[in-house]
């Protein structure tokens, strides 16, 4: 879960060409180093092909070095609320490949879900 | 710039439908070119609005299909797909050949059809616009829908009574619209207490998966009144766009492409969120109506959900919104849908919304694509 520094300090996951301001991407942020704070959340009772029902997902936002990073990914309890601290934990696979619409090979399937970080 | 008018009008039903996409869209063409008074070999450019006819039905080149059977040939023609926003940027499109002298005669028609797919299969073409790092984990638009109106309720202190309530009136406006998938009144307690879709918001805070088309007539104001004494006048537009990535906003109960698109449509017109009268807004889910509301400067961030509550946005207050229905009563085709915005505009200024009618000389449609990834705001007045 690399997050992308730019020149002006700021910090996104996933990383772009360029930042928020237009400058160039600098370094790599290992995201899963630091806990989270959840900033919203909602379990989705309807989900698409080949994902988990029901789904618990997440906006949390990580504090590295003083700079908010914010990302979105499924969490692995519903007992969570609104500025509880969490963790990433790796997943081997999110979501089952090809069963959406999405071409298996035009992106990873692997990623971080969040849990409670106590 | 040439002045430009909007001189003819239709929508097919909305619901489920028997025809396929282009049957629908050419439906929805013959009627406005009737409605309009014009001949088909009159049309300069021909924009067809649509998001994901080769995803849904396997079929592609529809804007040639219908330039074909709408007998419109040769006229230039084009597909234009801004995802939800597909009709709003369709307006963005015909009013640009006018304003710009390309044409001067543009016919606009929007259409989807999704009812064959299942609820997942549809929800998973809408949600192949995200991130590879949303879609991987199952995000689908109504799950954004559940995560803002979480931090929102909780941000501004709102009952979530107030987003039932946004239910209740489009269902109530929508009774009243002939072409709605949904004519029927809902209660607060039905909206209350049916199904959790995403947590906090239930299935009557969703709109339906929809068939059907709609239609405009575009030209420069000299030429409408050739063929018309009453038209309405598009007085501003403007399109804007945000984060691909929604959790990278600042702030997720901000949609900066409605605040944006909103101000260039303001400043174009010369009017401003005071002057309108009645607007569409895209209540794709029940809290876009709060977002849109306050992005474009109708309410103060946060109290959007007072307004409703205060009854201000029902048909018969300050500020009607959503007099057609709204996407929730309505439905939602999605290419269709900021074109039939525009149709009710079309049908309110022009005095012809029977039941619906409200007294209103300038509207607003306010189209949003994805979860506010883009955005196009129309300002529209009457001639007289």
């Amino acid at each position: 879960m690399k997050g992308t520094r730019y020149a002006d300090g700021s910090i996104s996951y996933p990383g772009h060409p360029v930042g928020p301001d237009g400058s160039a991407p600098v370094d790599e942020v290992d995201l899963t180093e630091y806990t989270a704070t959840v900033v919203t959340w909602t379990t989705s009772m309807s989900a698409p092909p080949g994902v988990r029902e029901p789904n618990t997902l997440a906006i949390v936002e990580f504090d590295v070095d003083g700079e908010p990073v914010r990302a979105l990914g499924q969490a692995t309890t519903d007992e969570i609320e609104i500025g509880d601290e969490v963790r990433p934990v790796h997943v081997d696979e999110l979501r089952e490949p090809g069963a959406g619409i999405r071409e298996p090979d035009s992106q990873e399937w692997d990623g971080y879900r969040f849990e409670p970080a106590e | 710039m040439t002045d430009v008018a909007v001189i003819g009008a239709s929508m097919t039903d909305f619901g489920q439908r028997e025809e396929w996409v282009v049957e629908l869209l050419s439906q929805a063409g013959m009627e406005c070119l009737e409605d309009a008074g014009v001949e088909p070999h009159e049309i300069d450019h021909l924009y067809t609005s649509n998001m994901a006819s080769g995803e849904f039905e396997g079929q592609t080149g529809i804007m040639n299909a219908v330039a074909h059977d709408l007998g419109a040939l040769p006229a230039y023609t084009q597909r234009v797909d801004q995802t939800s926003s597909s009709g709003g940027a369709g307006i963005y499109a015909a009013w640009q050949s006018v304003a710009s002298g390309a044409s001067d005669m543009t016919l606009l028609v929007g259409g989807e059809k999704m009812t064959h797919r299942t609820t997942g299969e549809a929800t998973d073409v809408i949600a192949s616009i995200t991130h590879p790092v949303e879609y991987k984990h199952g995000v689908t638009l109504p799950s954004f829908a559940g995560l803002t109106a979480r931090l929102y309720l909780d941000k501004y202190d709102a009952p979530r009574e107030s987003l039932a309530r946004v239910a209740v009136k489009n269902h109530e406006n929508g009774v009243d619209n002939p072409h709605a998938q949904f004519q029927k009144e809902i209660t607060m307690e039905t909206a209350l207490e049916s199904p959790i879709v995403a947590d906090p918001l239930r299935l009557y805070d969703f709109c339906p998966i929809t068939d059907g088309s709609a239609a405009l007539m575009f030209c420069p104001v000299e030429v409408a009144e050739e063929y018309t004494d009453e038209y309405v006048r598009i007085a501003g537009v403007g399109g804007a766009t945000d984060t691909h990535v929604v959790h990278e906003r600042a702030d997720p109960t901000t949609m900066g492409g409605v605040v944006e698109s909103g101000e260039q449509a303001y400043e174009m017109s010369g009017y401003g969120p005071d002057d309108i009268d009645v607007a569409e807004l895209h209540d794709m889910f029940t809290i876009l109506e709060f977002l849109q509301s306050e992005g474009l400067g109708f309410f103060e961030e946060g109290h959007a959900w007072e307004a409703v509550e205060e009854g201000i946005t029902e048909r018969d207050g300050e500020l009607p919104i959503n007099t057609s229905g709204g996407l929730k009563s309505k439905g939602h085709p999605l290419g269709a849908s900021g074109v039939a915005q525009g149709v009710e505009i079309y049908e309110q200024l022009m005095g012809e919304a029977g039941p619906r009618q409200v007294e209103a000389d300038v509207g607003l449609c306010c189209n949003v694509g994805g979860f506010g990834n883009c955005v196009i705001t129309t300002i529209v007045e009457a001639s007289s």
